[in-house]
C-alpha cells in the first residue's frame, strides 16, 4: 500500500503559546515533503477530528501524525482503524515543560516533530501471526483438588481437557482428609470431604479425558500447538493442546528432618498427615500402645518459619492444627488439645473458626517456643517451650505429639537427586569436549522433573531465586504472570494454600490457559501487550547465528535449526522486543517498531554546532508516564533531550547508540525499571540487559573515539517522576562539562 | 432509558473488578465495568507501595489502563452505581445510574478549570488530610484522564469561573444524573471496601489527635502524590514524623467491630514501617500487635527482613489506651508487652491505627438472593450462577489474593455465559 502521510498539528492546550506553528508545519511539508499538513485550535474537538476524517474518507491519508498531546490521553478520538497513526508529544513533552517561545524550546517541539514524521514513514499495519493448525485443549497435571477444579474450570467453559495424574487415583491429598475446612459462613465446623463429588464431576464430564497413573515424557510445541508425549501404565500416549497447567501439588516437609522435635526419637511423636489419616481410620491412639490419645499436643511450625528447614509459613498449619484439634475433642469428652505456636495465623474470615476452637475449654492454645522434645515414663512425652506469655518456660507433658508439618512445592527435587543430575551433566559437557565447573550452581529447573519441556532454557518452569521452589509470578498485580507463554501454575505448587484457596487459584489459572489459547487463535500477545498483533520478523539472509536473541530471549520463544540458525517459536512470543536489542546486524524487526526506524529518528533531528543536544530513551509503561506526570505538574524539564518511547529497555540496539552519537548528539539516557531481586521489568530482565549491552559499549564507542560516559541507564519507577528534572539536569551537567561532541561538525 | 448489551456486568473498578474486566474481555468476551468514583483504580490507587515488593501499584494500573484503552471489548462508566437487578442467569437486566461529571469528553486535561477554582473542601482522595478545588483530578496518573466538578460543593453558573476558563467547551452544568439498562450474562461484584471508622474505639483516640491517623492515611502521607509530596510528617504542625507507632487489630478480630481478621494490616503496617525507617535514618517504628500475620513465602521473608531492623519494634501486646499530651502533641500509647510480663508506655509523633477492612456490597441494591452475612460479606454459597463477588465483597484479601479471585470470576462469569461461536 502506497503510504500517504498527514500531519495534523493542535495549538490548543498552550502548544500554540509556547511554539511557532507555521514553523512546525515547515518541517513537515519543506523538510518532510509531506502534502497534508494542517493545524487546528483543538485538535481532539469534533472539528479537528473532522478534518482528519475528511482526509481520510477522501483517500488522502493512510498514515497520520498527530502533533498534540501524549498518547496515554486521547487513545479513543486519536484511533483510526486501518491507517498508522503517530502521535508526537508536544503538549507534555513541550508546552508543559518548557518555557514558552525560546528557540530550545521551539528546536525542540520540530525535532518532536521530525521524530514522528520519520517513524510514521517507517511503521506498517500489523498482520497477525496465525498458526496453521492448532489444538483449543487445554492439559492439567496433576489430578489434586487445583487439577480436578481447573479441568472442570475449562471444561465447563466449553474446552476439552487432559488431565495427567502420576497416581492410580484422583483426588489428591484431599481424598486422604478425615475432614475439610469449612467452605463458607459462619466458617464454626469442619466438614465432610467433598472431594468425592468433584472427582465423579471430572469421571463424568464429556469434555475430560483422564490418564491416571500416569506421567509428562515430554511437552515440545508452542501454545496453540503443544505436542504431549504421557507416560501411561500401557504405553506411551501422544495428544495435542493449547496451553498448559501445572497442578502438581505439594508434599509434606520430610519429618524424619525434625529430631528435636522428638521426631523418629519419641514413639508418640506424629506428623499431621499422620494424624489425618489416623483420624480417618476412626480413632486418635497412641503408635506406642495404641492406647487412646487424651492429651495431645500440637507442635506448630515444625520445620516451617525454620532458617534450618523452611523459611517461609507454610500458611495452613494453624488452621490444620485447630481442624485436628476437633477430632481430639470429638474423641472423648475429656480429651485435651494443646496447641504450641508462635503466631496463630487465620486470615480472613477463617478468624471466626480460629475463635470457636479456642472457645471449647478442652483447646488450649500457648504461644510459646519448642526447645525440647524428650519420651517420659509410659511412652508419655515432655515438651519444654520458652518465650511463653509472661516470659516463664514451661513443661507439659502429652500422650500423643503432633507436628504440624509444612509444605514443600512438588517442584522442588531432593538434593541427592540434584546431584545425580550435576554428574549426568558434567559428564555430558566434558564429553562433548566443554569444561565442567566443579562449583556451577545447578539451577532446578534445568533438572527435568514434572512437565518435562523441550525449551533451551530448562525443562521445568523457572522459579524466583527466593521463591524456595515454588514457581510463583513476580507480579503482586498480575498473579498469573509467568515466564512461559501458556504454561500456569496452580494451587500449593505455586504458593501455600489451602482447599479454598487452591480452588480459586485454579480457576484463575484455568482462566489464563483457555484466555491464551482465544489470543494465539486471534494472532494477539498474551499480557502484557494483550492487544498487539505484531511480531518479530527476522530476515534470515543476513543473520550471522551468533545466537545472541536465542539466549536472550525471556520467554523460549527462539530456538535453533540443526545448522545454528534461529527461528521464533512465534505463539510463545510476548512481543517485548529483546531479540531487535540482541541483534547485532539489525535483522529482527516489528511491522511498527524496527531498528532501522528508530535510527531514522536519530538521523532525523536537527543537530546544530552548538548546545546541547541528547536522547532519552523511555520504557513506555513506566518511565513515559513518568514522564508525563512531570508535565502535568508543570515542572520545568531539561530542553536538551528527545525522549523516545521503546517497549522495554530490553530494545536497545548498540547500534542506536552508534547512530545518534555519529551525528553529533551529545549522549544518551536510558530511563528503565528496576532491577535485581524485586525486578520490575514484565520483560523480565530488558533493563538489566541494557546494561549488560552497555558493558560493550566502549568497543563500539572506542571506533569513535567517544566516551562511554555519553551513555547513561537509570533505573526509575513510575511514581518517581519527581526525581525526574534532578536527574535529567544532572546529566546534562555532566556533558555539558565534557567536550562537545566531535561529530557535530560532519 | 437507553440500552446496552454485554457478555459481563462488572460492578466496581478497583483491582478486582479491573482484573476481571481484562481477563474476561482478552479471553474474548465484552464486558461493562461501572465505577462510583470518578475514576477507576479504587482503593490501590491510594497507596505509595505493595508489599512485600515495595513496588508502586501505578505500575500495574498503568497496564491495566493500557489494557483497557487497547481493548474494543471494555466499555467502563464512572460515578456510576447499580439501581436495580432483575432477571436470572444469562439474562439480566440492570439499571444503571451514573451521575453527573459536568465536565464531558471534550475535557483535554489542560488544569484550566482547576486553576480558576474558588471552591475549596476536604480532600477526601488523601483521608481529608489536605484540601482539593470542586473541580479537580486525584492525581497526575487517574484514569480516565478527564477532570471532574464535585456537584456537592460546586456553586455552579452561580459561579461558573472555570466556565469561562475553558476553552474546550467540557464543562457542562445543565449535565444530570442519568440512568440506562445493561442487558447481561453474568455479574461481577467487585465493590471492595472502606476503611473501618476507628473513632467507633474510643480507647484509640481516633478524631480526638491529628496525630493518631489510620493506615489508609498514612500510605497518602509516604505517597509522592500525597498531601505532604510523600514527606512522612505530623498532621497537627507538620513535624517530621520519627518516632511512629503502629496499632494491630484496630478494629479487626474484636466482636464488638470486625468479628474478622482484615488479613492485610500486619503486612501494611510492617510495610509502612519501612517508609518511616527509609525516609528518617534516626527513626524509630513501635508495632502492637497480638499475632504477626504474614503467611507464605514471601510475607514471611518480608517479616525476617523487617525483624533484622533494630528500630523497629514488635511487641506481643494489646493495646489499652492511646491519647495526645496536648503541651506537646505526642502521642502516647499505653499497651501490654505480654512477652515481657509488663505494662509499657512510648511516646511517639505519630500513631498509625491499622483500621481493618469493612467491607460496602451491602451499601449497594441487591436482588434478594444475595446473601450477605454478618459480616458485610457476600456468602460464597447463596450466589445463585449468575452472580459473582470478588476481592474484598467475598473476603477480606490482599491484592494477590484479589487478583486471584478475580480473574477466577472471569471465568466463572464465562461458563454462565457460555461459550460464544
Amino acid at each position: 500500500m502506497e503510504k500517504k502521510i498527514g500531519v495534523y498539528i493542535c495549538k490548543g492546550c498552550d502548544i500554540a503559546n509556547a511554539v511557532e506553528i507555521e514553523k512546525l508545519e515547515e518541517v513537515a511539508v519543506k523538510e518532510h515533503q509531506i502534502p497534508v499538513c494542517k493545524s487546528h485550535d483543538a485538535l481532539c474537538s469534533p472539528g479537528g477530528l473532522d478534518l482528519i476524517k475528511n482526509d481520510i474518507s477522501a483517500e488522502v491519508v493512510n498514515t497520520i501524525v498527530i502533533a498534540a498531546c501524549s498518547p496515554r490521553v486521547k487513545y479513543r478520538e486519536f484511533s483510526f482503524p486501518g491507517n498508522v497513526v503517530e502521535r508526537s508529544n508536544i503538549r507534555e513533552f513541550v508546552a508543559w515543560t518548557q518555557e514558552p517561545k525560546t528557540e530550545d524550546t521551539q528546536a525542540l517541539a520540530e525535532d518532536y516533530m521530525r521524530i514522528g514524521i520519520t517513524k510514521a514513514k517507517n511503521s506498517e499495519l500489523p498482520e497477525p501471526f496465525l498458526l496453521e493448525e492448532m489444538d483449543k485443549s487445554v492439559l492439567v497435571v496433576g489430578g489434586g483438588i487445583s487439577g480436578m477444579t481447573s479441568a472442570l474450570g475449562a471444561a465447563d467453559a466449553g474446552y476439552n481437557v487432559i488431565l495427567v495424574e502420576k497416581q492410580e487415583e484422583l483426588g489428591g491429598w484431599a481424598k486422604k482428609m478425615h475432614r475439610q475446612l469449612p467452605r463458607s459462613y459462619p466458617f464454626e465446623s469442619p466438614e465432610k470431604p467433598t472431594v468425592n463429588d468433584t472427582i465423579d464431576r471430572v469421571r463424568a464430564h464429556s469434555n475430560i479425558k483422564v490418564f491416571t497413573s500416569s506421567e509428562i515424557e515430554k511437552i515440545s510445541g508452542v501454545p496453540g500447538m503443544y505436542d504431549v508425549s504421557i507416560k501411561t501404565a500401557g504405553g506411551t500416549e501422544q495428544v495435542k493442546a493449547g496451553s498448559v497447567i501445572l497442578a502438581a501439588g505439594w508434599r509434606p516437609y520430610d519429618a524424619s528432618k525434625l529430631e528435636h522435635l522428638g521426631y523418629g526419637k519419641c514413639e508418640n511423636v506424629i506428623t499431621n498427615i499422620q494424624m489425618e489419616e489416623m483420624a480417618a481410620e476412626g480413632g486418635i491412639t497412641r503408635p506406642s500402645d495404641g492406647r487412646k490419645a487424651k492429651r495431645v499436643a500440637f507442635i506448630q511450625c515444625a520445620g516451617s518459619r525454620d532458617p534450618g528447614h523452611l523459611p517461609y509459613c507454610s500458611s495452613v498449619c494453624c488452621l490444620t492444627s485447630l481442624k485436628q484439634a476437633s477430632y481430639v475433642r470429638e474423641s472423648a469428652p475429656d480429651a485435651i488439645a494443646y496447641i504450641l505456636y508462635k503466631d496463630m495465623r487465620t486470615p480472613g474470615q477463617y478468624e471466626l473458626f480460629y475463635k470457636k476452637m479456642q472457645d471449647d475449654p478442652g483447646i488450649m492454645l500457648t504461644k510459646g517456643e519448642v526447645v525440647d522434645v524428650t519420651e517420659g515414663a509410659n511412652g508419655n512425652v515432655e515438651i519444654t517451650l520458652k518465650d511463653t506469655f509472661l516470659g516463664e518456660s514451661i513443661k507439659l507433658e502429652a500422650d500423643l505429639v503432633v507436628l504440624a508439618t509444612g509444605m514443600v512445592p512438588n517442584t522442588t527435587i531432593d538434593s541427592d537427586v540434584l546431584g545425580e543430575w550435576k554428574k549426568k551433566f558434567d559428564e555430558e559437557l566434558a564429553a562433548s569436549g566443554g569444561k565442567p565447573d566443579p562449583n556451577a550452581p545447578l539451577e532446578p529447573h534445568k533438572v527435568p522433573n514434572i512437565l518435562h519441556l523441550e525449551y533451551r532454557q530448562g525443562p521445568e518452569l523457572p522459579q524466583l531465586t527466593e521463591a524456595y521452589g515454588y514457581p510463583d509470578s513476580n507480579y503482586i498485580c498480575f498473579q498469573y504472570e509467568t515466564r512461559r507463554t501458556g504454561i500456569y501454575a496452580a494451587g500449593s505448587i505455586r504458593q501455600p494454600m489451602h482447599m479454598l484457596g487452591s480452588i480459586e487459584d485454579a480457576m484463575g489459572a484455568s482462566l489464563k490457559a483457555i484466555q491464551c489459547i482465544e489470543a494465539t487463535a486471534n494472532g494477539y500477545a498474551v499480557h502484557p501487550r494483550a492487544w498487539d498483533q505484531t511480531y518479530p520478523e527476522v530476515n534470515l539472509q543476513k543473520c550471522t547465528s551468533c545466537k545472541r536473541c536465542t539466549e536472550e530471549c525471556p520467554f523460549g520463544a527462539i530456538e535453533e535449526d540443526e545448522k545454528g540458525t534461529p527461528f521464533h517459536k512465534m505463539t510463545r512470543c510476548r512481543r517485548c522486543g529483546t531479540c531487535l536489542g540482541s541483534c547485532p546486524e539489525r535483522v529482527i524487526n516489528f511491522k511498527d517498531f524496527s531498528i532501522n526506524m528508530i535510527s531514522s529518528m536519530f538521523k532525523a533531528l536537527d543537530v546544530p554546532e552548538e548546545g546541547l543536544r541528547l536522547i532519552g530513551l523511555a520504557c513506555e509503561n513506566d518511565a513515559y508516564p513518568a514522564l508525563d506526570s512531570l508535565a502535568l505538574d508543570r515542572s520545568r524539564m531539561n530542553p536538551a533531550y528527545r525522549f523516545v518511547p521503546v517497549r522495554c529497555l530490553g530494545n536497545l540496539n548498540l547500534a542506536w547508540i552508534a547512530d545518534a552519537l555519529s551525528r553529533g548528539i551529545d549522549g544518551m539516557i536510558l530511563l528503565g525499571c528496576k532491577f535485581g531481586e524485586n525486578y520490575q521489568c514484565h520483560f523480565v530482565r530488558g533493563s538489566e540487559l541494557a546494561s549488560e549491552r552497555l558493558g560493550k559499549l566502549q568497543e563500539t564507542l572506542g571506533r569513535l573515539m567517544l566516551e562511554p560516559e555519553r551513555v547513561k541507564l537509570v533505573q526509575l519507577s513510575i511514581q518517581e517522576y519527581d526525581l525526574l528534572p534532578g536527574i535529567l539536569d544532572e546529566f546534562a551537567d555532566e556533558l555539558g562539562e565534557m567536550e562537545p561532541n566531535p561529530f557535530k561538525e560532519f | 432509558m437507553s440500552e446496552q448489551e454485554t457478555n459481563i456486568l462488572v460492578v466496581g473498578g478497583g483491582i478486582s473488578g479491573l482484573t476481571t474486566a481484562v481477563e474476561a474481555a482478552e479471553a474474548g468476551y465484552n464486558v461493562v465495568l461501572i465505577e462510583k468514583e470518578p475514576f477507576l483504580g479504587g482503593r490501590v490507587a491510594r497507596m505509595n507501595k505493595y508489599f512485600p515488593k515495595l513496588c508502586p501499584p501505578a505500575c500495574g494500573l498503568e497496564i491495566n489502563y493500557r489494557r483497557i484503552k487497547f481493548s474494543d471489548r471494555i466499555t467502563f462508566h464512572t460515578l456510576a452505581e447499580v439501581e436495580k437487578i432483575t432477571g436470572q442467569p444469562g439474562d439480566y437486566e440492570v439499571t444503571v445510574k451514573a451521575g453527573a461529571r459536568y465536565i464531558n469528553d471534550k475535557c483535554t486535561g489542560c488544569n484550566a478549570c482547576t486553576e480558576v477554582c474558588p471552591v475549596e473542601t476536604p480532600n477526601d482522595f488523601n483521608g481529608g488530610l489536605d484540601k482539593r478545588k470542586a473541580a479537580y483530578i486525584y492525581h497526575q496518573q487517574v484514569f480516565p484522564f478527564q477532570y471532574v466538578i464535585d456537584g456537592s460543593v460546586c456553586k455552579k453558573e452561580a459561579c461558573a469561573k472555570c466556565k469561562e476558563a475553558c476553552k474546550y467547551d467540557a464543562i457542562d452544568f445543565t449535565m444530570k444524573p442519568e440512568s440506562f439498562v445493561v442487558k447481561t450474562g453474568a455479574i461481577v461484584l467487585a465493590t471492595g471496601w472502606k476503611p473501618y471508622d476507628a473513632s467507633k474505639m474510643d480507647n484509640l483516640g481516633f478524631g480526638t489527635s491529628k496525630n493518631i491517623i489510620s493506615n489508609v492515611m498514612m500510605e497518602r502521607l509516604a505517597s509522592q502524590n500525597g498531601p505532604t509530596g510523600g514527606r512522612i510528617v505530623r498532621p497537627s504542625d507538620g513535624k517530621e514524623a520519627k518516632r511512629v507507632a503502629f496499632v494491630q487489630c484496630a478494629g479487626s478480630r474484636d466482636e464488638n467491630h470486625l468479628a474478622f481478621c482484615s488479613a492485610v494490616c500486619c503486612l501494611a503496617s510492617l510495610k509502612q514501617a519501612t517508609y518511616v525507617r527509609e525516609q528518617y535514618p534516626d527513626s524509630k517504628a513501635y508495632m502492637f500487635y497480638i499475632d504477626i500475620r504474614t503467611p507464605g513465602t514471601s510475607y514471611e521473608r518480608f517479616l525476617n527482613k523487617v525483624r533484622e531492623d533494630e528500630n523497629i519494634s514488635l511487641i506481643k501486646g494489646k493495646v489499652a489506651k492511646v491519647y495526645e499530651d496536648p503541651a506537646t502533641g505526642d502521642v502516647i500509647v499505653e499497651a501490654e508487652d505480654i512477652l515481657a510480663g509488663k505494662k509499657i508506655k512510648v511516646s511517639v509523633d505519630l500513631c498509625v491505627l491499622a483500621t481493618g477492612m469493612q467491607p460496602t456490597v451491602s451499601e449497594m441494591k441487591l436482588p434478594p438472593e444475595v446473601k450477605i452475612n454478618e459480616n458485610g460479606f457476600v456468602v460464597a454459597d447463596s450466589t445463585r450462577k449468575g452472580i459473582y463477588a470478588v476481592g474484598c465483597a467475598k473476603d477480606p484479601v490482599d491484592v494477590s489474593k484479589s487478583v486471584q479471585g478475580a480473574t477466577g470470576a472471569a471465568l466463572k462469569a464465562i461458563q454462565t455465559v457460555g461459550r460464544k461461536a
